[in-house]
This record gives structure tokens, sequence and C-alpha cells, in this order.
């Protein structure tokens, strides 16, 4: 199976050797402070909103309970899905990776006869890297979203789910514009406004005039066979509305079994993602409407390791995400490190399950190391994924998958040092050692002292005061 | 009429062996609020440090719920241990095959207590008669916070000591890149975020750090010493624990 660009392993982008990666990231200061404003007002725009929503926590168990249902029924939904668009004019597609998905879209794409395309924001198909698929096709795609067009022109990679220009601030941006973008104003400055204003005027330019369209979706509902689109900009809905062809690309866990059921979702999104009480844009359509908007649709349904994540008892709670990232803005990692560092599509503490779940634990072994397991992650989720469990989980499976001979034996020291009584006390005779290395031990321990001192050894061990004392 | 509830103290391994102040403190404390304590002497460790890293010990699990059985309660001096005993006993037992200890293990964390859990919830009291004159901040720690939800307990218990000034933590709910074995692999990131979290305590102006776990304390109270801060690291039982006869 080829997982696409799951994780990234080509064209001098690190793969997902996090503890590697996060060393160089820390140290970009402009870096951390560009994810720490950006993470920080979404995280405070969130909160006040979660407060003034009574049933936030009724609204999370509705959501998780929903996606439990889908994911339950998985294959019932799905083909109710198919039947329901294709009813309803839409041709419905079905790709196991991301191999299967970029040649079908490529496919409906040159039967067009056309060589751009336009694209709305979407994870799904940055995942099975289908810009640089379509590339090797002669076909130029051209991103859309503000944010994934500064990303495109600089020739870089999302780092945030959301927000994927968010380790740029806007003197940053005026220059990719000024450099990259042929029709950018000679005397563009760095207010915001002028930005906007130069994005649109370049972007009206391809929405007027390409004929085919790319998008993902936010929520396709298995009842009416109907996709939807959350955003804020509307440059999606021109997408989805103007030209002639649209291809979706709609990862199988993105099912909900009714219309009814966005009553729950459309409240957790927009104010966990964006920290709004709605989407501005929320753009529904079910399969062709004569004369009106896209008359040739197309639904790629994808897989790409989703079924496998499902086989994890575990695990399979990751694939009830939408995709808001709150859990990237609350996490205390993500927040020094930016979304690079996780070399993968899904960064933050979602892609340090996501990634290793979906590709398989063997090719990302790092990721679910990448935390702290202080748990922010999993008090915002809007569907209840308990991260932190999963995290470990994924730990056990690691250290299975991947041998380290010195760390397996120091382990199996300690667990059996502290398998009796006997052993234990005899153990704890060795902390009067720690004076020798309380400012400077061996590795992998200076690791600590570099930055910390080790405590000071006491005079006796608790037991040893306990059984003194009776 | 009740019979007298038996009560055990898990001290935890770092406290057992680094930091026997805590345990001593607790010791202290509840005997002084009239609970006697037991220490069974096969105790060991919850094999938290264990599961974090990967490594599932069903062989600690089995030990914990086989020791701590008999009792009506234990309680822990440590958010975190208390967390993994609640939430990660289950999820070990129960990844090595053996549904029956993931079926005792629930019912021992069921009765297992983190220290101001205990003291609020089952000897119902938030004013344990401490005594300490200093300028106190606290760290919550992220455990405590949100594996147990032990909610503004520690501040209420905190706030009945006498003499006591209690200043605001800037960002207290952000963890202090400890982790576990996490400041060792991913030392850069910890390092950043024990930063951040030593300039908010600095800023405070406090002459004492305070949480509910030796683990986080061990982390931030590191980190202090090596830039000579001078602001000393207590356990919550120690300040609970101090009077004016008997100082901490």
């Amino acid at each position: 199976m080829t997982t696409g660009e799951l994780i990234w392993d080509s064209e001098g982008w690190p793969g997902p050797d996090f503890a590697h990666n996060a060393r160089q990231a820390v140290e970009n200061s402009q870096l951390r402070r560009n994810v720490r404003k950006a993470t920080g007002t979404i995280r405070q725009r969130r909160a006040g909103l979660v407060a003034e929503t009574p049933d936030w926590q009724e609204l999370r168990h509705a959501g998780a309970a929903v996606k439990d249902d889908v994911l339950h029924h998985l294959d019932a939904y799905l083909e109710q899905f198919e039947r329901a668009a294709a009813a309803r004019g839409a041709h419905v597609h079905w790709a196991r990776d991301a191999d299967e998905a970029t040649q079908t879209v490529t496919g409906i794409v040159e039967a067009t006869g056309h060589k751009e395309v336009i694209k709305v924001k979407s994870m799904a198909t940055q995942e099975i890297g289908l810009v640089r698929a379509l590339e090797r096709a002669g076909v130029t795609a051209h991103e859309t979203d503000l944010a994934e067009m500064i990303i495109q022109l600089s020739h870089d990679r999302p780092s945030h789910i959301v927000v994927p220009a968010l380790h740029r601030n806007r003197a940053e941006i005026r220059r990719i514009f000024r450099e990259n973008m042929p029709d950018a104003p000679r005397d563009l400055t760095d207010d915001p406004h002028q930005l906007a204003e130069a994005a649109r005027l370049h972007l009206r330019r391809l929405f007027l005039k390409t004929k085919v369209a790319i998008s993902g979706a936010n929520f396709a509902i298995a009842e009416t066979g109907g996709l939807l689109v959350a955003e804020s900009e509307g440059n999606g809905r021109m997408c989805l509305t103007l030209p002639e062809t649209l291809i979706s690309v709609v990862g199988i866990e993105k099912l909900i079994p009714t219309f009814r059921d966005l009553e729950v979702f459309l409240q957790l999104l927009p104010r966990s993602s964006t920290g709004e009480r709605m989407n501005p844009y929320n753009s529904v359509w079910t399969g062709v409407t004569q004369n009106d908007g896209p008359q040739d649709v197309h639904i790629v349904l994808l897989d790409n390791g989703r079924t496998k994540a499902l086989a994890d008892h575990i695990g399979r709670q990751a694939l009830r995400c939408i995709r808001c990232a709150a859990c990237l803005n609350v996490c205390p990692v993500y927040e020094r490190t930016g979304g690079h560092a996780y070399g993968a599509t899904y960064p933050g503490p979602i892609g340090a399950i996501l990634t290793p779940l979906m590709a398989g634990v063997e090719h990302a072994p790092e990721l679910p190391f990448a935390s702290s397991l202080c748990g922010a992650c999993y008090e915002v989720c809007p569907v209840e994924i308990d991260i932190p469990t999963v995290l470990v989980k994924l730990r056990h499976d690691a250290v299975g998958a991947q041998r380290h001979r010195a760390q397996d034996a120091t382990f199996a020291a300690a667990a059996n040092a502290m398998n009796g009584r006997r052993r234990w006390t005899a153990a704890l005779k060795l902390a009067p050692l720690l004076k020798f290395i309380k400012h400077g031990g061996p590795p992998p321990l200076n690791r600590w002292t570099r930055t910390r001192d080790l405590p000071d050894p006491p005079e006796e061990s608790f037991r040893e005061w306990w059984t003194r004392r009776r | 009429m009740h019979r007298v509830m038996r009560v055990a103290l898990f001290s935890t391994c770092l406290v057992d062996a680094l930091f026997p102040d805590a345990g001593k403190a607790t010791v202290a404390l509840l005997e002084r609020l009239g609970q006697k304590l037991e220490f069974p002497l096969e105790q060991t460790c919850c094999g938290q440090m264990h599961a974090n890293s990967g490594y599932f010990e069903p062989n600690l699990v089995r030990r914990y719920v086989e020791v701590f059985d008999p009792y009506d309660a234990v309680v822990v001096p440590s958010g975190s241990c208390a967390g993994a005993i609640r939430h990660q006993h289950e999820l070990v037992a129960r990844a090595s095959g053996d549904e029956a200890l993931a079926r005792r293990a629930h019912a021992v964390g069921e009765k297992t207590y983190e220290l101001s859990e205990f003291l609020v919830d089952v000897l119902h009291t938030d004013d344990v008669g401490a005594y300490f004159p200093h300028r106190v901040t606290y760290h919550p720690t992220c455990h405590s916070l949100r594996m147990l939800g032990v909610g503004d307990r520690p501040l209420r218990l905190l706030n009945n000591v006498r003499g006591i000034e209690l200043v605001t933590l800037p960002h207290h709910d952000e963890c202090c890149g400890f982790g576990g074995t996490f400041s060792i692999k991913n030392p850069d990131v910890s390092a950043a975020m024990l930063a951040d979290k030593m300039e908010a305590v600095i800023e405070t102006g406090a002459e004492v750090l305070c949480a509910g776990d030796r683990s986080c304390l061990m982390h931030i109270g590191g980190g202090l010493d090596r830039i000579r801060a001078g602001v000393r690291t207590l356990h919550l039982a120690e300040i609970l624990a101090s009077t004016d006869q008997a100082p901490a």
C-alpha cells in the first residue's frame, strides 16, 4: 500500500524523527513567536465560546456517539451514501490507497481535457499528495485557500490543520507575494487588507477561467448523499459553484448518518477550529442540480489506512476526528515546535496518533513519544478522543515493533528491581550515588542534567524511616 | 456502628527513594487529623514510568492490586501515580490478556485517592489546621488537574492555611515539560517548556513553589536550582503538615 504524503519522506523534507526535528524548531525563536501568537489567539477565542455554551459537554458526548455509530456500521453507511449520491447524479469512486486515489482524480481531470484546476483546502488531498501527482500528469492545481496559497507560492508545507501558514507572519507573507505572485502590486505593504486584496484579485482571475475544481469534505451525509464544506473565506464556495466539473476526495470516516446530525457538528466544529459560533460559509451539495453549479460531479471515497486504524480497538477513536485542530492549539509541545517537526500531513497531538495508526507504527515510531501526556488535547477534543491513552497504547506498540537493546534492558532491570520487597529495598541503597551526577550525568541522563540539577539524595528512604519509627 | 476504616499509604517509588519528606509529611498530617495509616512494605511502584515509556508491566499492576486490595482506602501523595492507578492499570492488565486482573485493578483503583481528594472527599475537611507564613504559588500539575479532576481541592486546602500568602501562578494549567521519560526523549522541547514555567514561577515573587506531585517539582525545582532562583519546592503535604510547633 502507498500512503502518499501521510508521512513526508521526499524532496528534502524530514520524516517523523520528532526529537531531531524538534531540536531545530525549538531553536528558531521567530517560529516559536509566530506559533505561540497564533495558537494563543485561537485558544482564547475557543475558550470564551465554550464557556458560553452550557451544553458543551453534552454536545461532545453526542459528537463522539454519532461518530462511534458510524465507525461501528461503516460498511452499511458507506453503501447507503454511495446509493444516495449516485441517485442524485454523482459518480462515486473508491480508492484503497493514495495511488488509487490520485490515479482516479488524474484520470477524471484528463478526461475533461483541461490543464488547470482550482482547489478547495483539503487535508485528504494533502495526505495523498494530489497536487504533485497532478503536476506529474501536466496539470497545474491552484490552491485557493489564502493560507494554502501562501504555502504553495513559497514551496512550503502546511504546519497546521486549519491555519496552515500560522508559522508565517505578515512581513514574511508580503515577501512571498512579492517574489512569487506574478500579479502582485509592486507597492505591496504588509498591511493585512492590502495582502488580502492582492490575493483576492489574483484568485478572482482563477475562479473565472478555471473549469475543474477539486475539494475534500468536512462531512458526508449517508442519508442524502450530500457533502459539506465549512470555510471562512468563500473561496471554497467559488470553487464548489463556478466550475463545470467538481471532484471531491473524502475520507471514509467523514460520514454522518443524517442531515439532522449536522446540528451537533456545526456547533462543535466552528467553536473548536476557528473560535467562531458558526463558519461564515457552509456549502452543502448533493449530486448534480440541473443547470446550477457543476454538472459533472465525482466523489472519491478514500481509505488510505483508515480501515487499518479501525482495526485497532483503542486507536479507532482517532477516526472520530473532525480536523478542528483544537488539540494543536492547546498543545504545549506543538506550541514550541510548530507542525513541520512531526514530519507528516497531520501534525500535533492528533497527528501523533493518526499517522502511526494509518501508516503503521513501524513507520513513525517516534511520534507517539512527541507528547508530555499533559492531557490538554483530550480536554478540548470536541469528539472526546482520549489522545493520551491512545499515545500510551501506541508507545507500547512502538516498543514492540522496534528493539532498542540498551533501553529495553534498563526498563527490564528497573521492573525486576521493583517486583519484590527485598530487591526494591536493595535498589534504594543506590540513591546516594545521585550526588555524583547531580550536575552532569552520563548519557542519556545528561539530557536531564544539561538544564536541571538532580535532587540531593536523602539520608534514608521513606521505608527506612517508617520501619525505624515503628 | 462503623468499623474503623483501614487506610494504607502508597508512598510512590519516587517519594520512597528520593523525597521521603513528602511521605513523612503525609503521615504527620493524616495522624494529626486522627487517621491511622498503614504502610505495607511489599509496595514498590505503580508502573507508570514503564507504561508511559511503552513497557507494560502487568506484574507491577498485580503487585499493587494484591498489596492494597485488603484496605478500605489507599492515599497517594501524587496526582500522577493516582491517575496511573485509576486510569492505566486496567489498560495494562487488559493488554496482557488478564481480564480478571483488569477487573480487580478497576476495583482497587476506585478506592485509591490522591491526597487532596482523600482530605476533602473522605475526611470531609478543607481546613487541616496548618500554619505556614510564607509567600507560596501553586502549580496544579497536569494529571491532578486533567486526569483526576481534583479541581480546586488543593487550593481550598491551601487557602485555609494560617499565615500563607497564596499568589496565582500565571498560565498555571500549562505543563512544566516533565512528562517522565519525555524529558529525556525530547529534552529540547521539555527544556523550552520548563523555561516558560520557571519564568512564570519567578514572576510571582514566591518563596515556595507548591504542587501535589514530587515528580513535577523535581523537574521545576531542578531547573530553579540550576539557575539559582532561590525558590524552594514543597509538596502540598509538607505545607499542610506544617504547624507553628513543627514548621516546614
